[in-house]
């Protein structure tokens, strides 16, 4: 088990040290870049959007009834629920979530193209096939996950706000200035570069998964399961280890 | 001219192949034949380098895999075109993108010129209005038709295909056929096919090496296949009720020619 880990976790890094590599043609990389960001990150707003809104709302009620104390001030269920999203929310729930939507997405494309041969057909061309398919991925994903964060953070945020406004659980004033105070500009950075991080264990092992596939369409599926497992628990790992490094 | 010299392969301690020698010549269309599970794609593998034998060696016209370093491999890969077993073409290029990929990749042509190319080879194939569509939107003939145009867009001097007829109706099959026979031909490629078909055996073997579990038990061509003495290869050729009719008829002459 140890050793079977062990040796996993080096064929890895072997994988990484094929994506990482300079692409053969820059421009093609660029257009595959583009694509993969639209498809990866553009794609991913609605869901992000919608999961952040409940996600604020039900934060924000769970806040209000939580905290009843008359030792409490009023304005700390908008400062919980800001801190909460901000800190944990946007950044680890809504990686495991994308896990799930970007990680079965990469590993099952991938897979695909492994047991379809068209991995081994870019390989006969001559193509660095790893580095051609999986480095748009996750560069490309890298660099849109931070604005999936803050849309995150604000949509969240704005959840809060509706229950505010729509509800008698508490004034919109007190909410608006519960958000408002006590505001740790690092929190925000923290959120980022966490979702950086996981951003990239989400797609590289997802894109490793995938790129080792052998057999036919059960072992795809098999494939993107187990990236989704891996990654989600790498992500946990990750987040216990980065806070304690950032937060601190 | 391709030169395979005693290769042996195994799979994690499983021996696949047993030292298999065989030459494939250039301008010639050159058959692997043998039942399905013989190992012909592993042994195509093998020749093109996609999988490393643990004993023999490659010759390609007398250069030797095995020696050569990175970029003399790249080089000799952007001479190779293969057309896949499943064709293997891009689900998410079209029919033009599939051909203008290795172009893309590494013609030094501009981009109107890689353009033309690709037409010239999409035409070449006898493909018409099927630029803009995705592989999952034509049919499987016409698939194979698009691989081809894609292997031999960067006018390769050795072309591999793995089983160019498998799943295809006997009609198409000889298209199909007739289509890499031409090709070969006319740029003097070195061209070597995988098949079980004996359509294809008859119709265009010049030179065919049968493959009987992982041994190669005889090499020969369409001429003189009938007239083989090697057990696995007869039981091959005539296992289907039509060639058994053959062989009826081929017993009979021969009867008749030794009275
Ligand atoms: N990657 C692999 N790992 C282990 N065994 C393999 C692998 N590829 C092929 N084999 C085995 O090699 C044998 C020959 O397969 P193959 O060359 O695909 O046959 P075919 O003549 O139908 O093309 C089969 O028994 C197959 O199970
Ligand atoms: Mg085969």
């Amino acid at each position: 088990m140890i050793v079977s880990s062990i040796k996993t976790f080096g064929k890895y890094c072997m994988f990484l040290t094929q994506v990482f590599r300079t692409p053969d043609k820059w421009r093609v990389f660029f257009s595959n870049l583009l694509f993969e960001i639209n498809k990866l990150g553009v794609d991913s707003i609605p869901l992000v959007l919608i999961i952040s809104l409940f996600i604020g709302a039900v934060i924000c009620i769970q806040m209000t009834l939580n905290i009843v104390s008359p030792l409490i001030p009023s304005y700390s269920t908008g400062l919980a629920t800001r801190e909460i999203l901000l800190l944990e929310f946007s950044s680890t729930m809504m990686c495991l979530i994308l896990a799930g939507k970007v990680g079965s997405n990469i590993a099952s494309e991938i897979g695909t193209m492994r047991v379809t041969e068209q991995i081994d057909a870019m390989d006969i061309m001559g193509i660095n096939s790893a580095n051609y398919i999986v480095m748009p991925k996750i560069m490309g994903f890298i660099l849109f996950v931070p604005v999936l964060c803050v849309f995150s953070m604000f949509f969240g945020l704005v959840g809060g706000w509706f229950i505010a406004e729509f509800t008698s659980m508490l004034t919109v004033e007190n909410y608006i200035f519960g958000i408002q105070s006590f505001f740790n500009e690092w929190y925000v950075w923290y959120g980022i570069i966490k979702t950086v991080v996981f951003a990239f264990l989400i797609t590289s092992i997802a894109a490793f998964y995938g790129y080792y596939v052998k057999g036919g369409a059960l072992e795809v599926g098999k494939a993107s399961t187990n990236a989704v497992v891996s990654s989600s628990i790498l992500i946990l790992l990750a987040d216990v280890i980065l806070t304690k490094l950032l937060l601190e | 001219m391709i030169k395979a010299e005693n290769i042996s392969k195994w799979f994690d301690g499983q021996r696949i192949l047993y030292d298999i020698n065989a030459t494939f010549e250039t301008g010639k269309t050159n058959l692997i034949i043998g039942q399905s599970g013989s190992g012909k794609t592993v042994f195509m593998k093998c020749l093109i380098g996609l999988l490393q034998p643990e004993e023999g060696q490659i010759l390609y016209d007398g250069r030797a895999i095995r020696n050569m370093n990175n970029d003399e491999r790249r080089l000799l890969r952007t001479e190779i075109g293969m057309l896949f077993q499943g064709s293997a073409l891009f689900d998410n290029e079209t029919v033009l993108g599939n051909v203008m990929f290795p172009l893309k990749m590494f013609s030094p042509l501009s981009h109107a010129g890689q353009l033309e190319r690709a037409q010239f080879c999409i035409d070449r194939v006898g493909l018409t209005n099927a630029n803009n569509k995705y592989p999952s939107e034509i049919s499987g003939g016409m698939q194979k038709r698009v691989a081809i145009a894609r292997a031999i867009a960067l006018n390769p001097k050795y072309l591999f295909c793995d089983e160019p007829n498998s799943g295809l109706d006997p009609k198409t099959s000889i298209l199909i056929d007739e289509l890499l026979s031409d090709i070969t031909h006319e740029y003097g490629m070195t061209t070597i096919i995988n098949t079980h078909d004996m359509n294809s055996v008859l119709g265009i073997g010049e030179n065919i090496v049968f493959i009987n579990k992982g041994h190669c038990d005889w090499i020969g061509n369409d001429k003189n296949i009938f007239r083989s003495k090697s057990h696995s290869l007869n039981d091959f050729v005539f296992a289907s009720k039509l060639f058994q009719e053959v062989k009826l008829v081929l017993e009979r002459e021969a009867d008749y020619k030794a009275q």
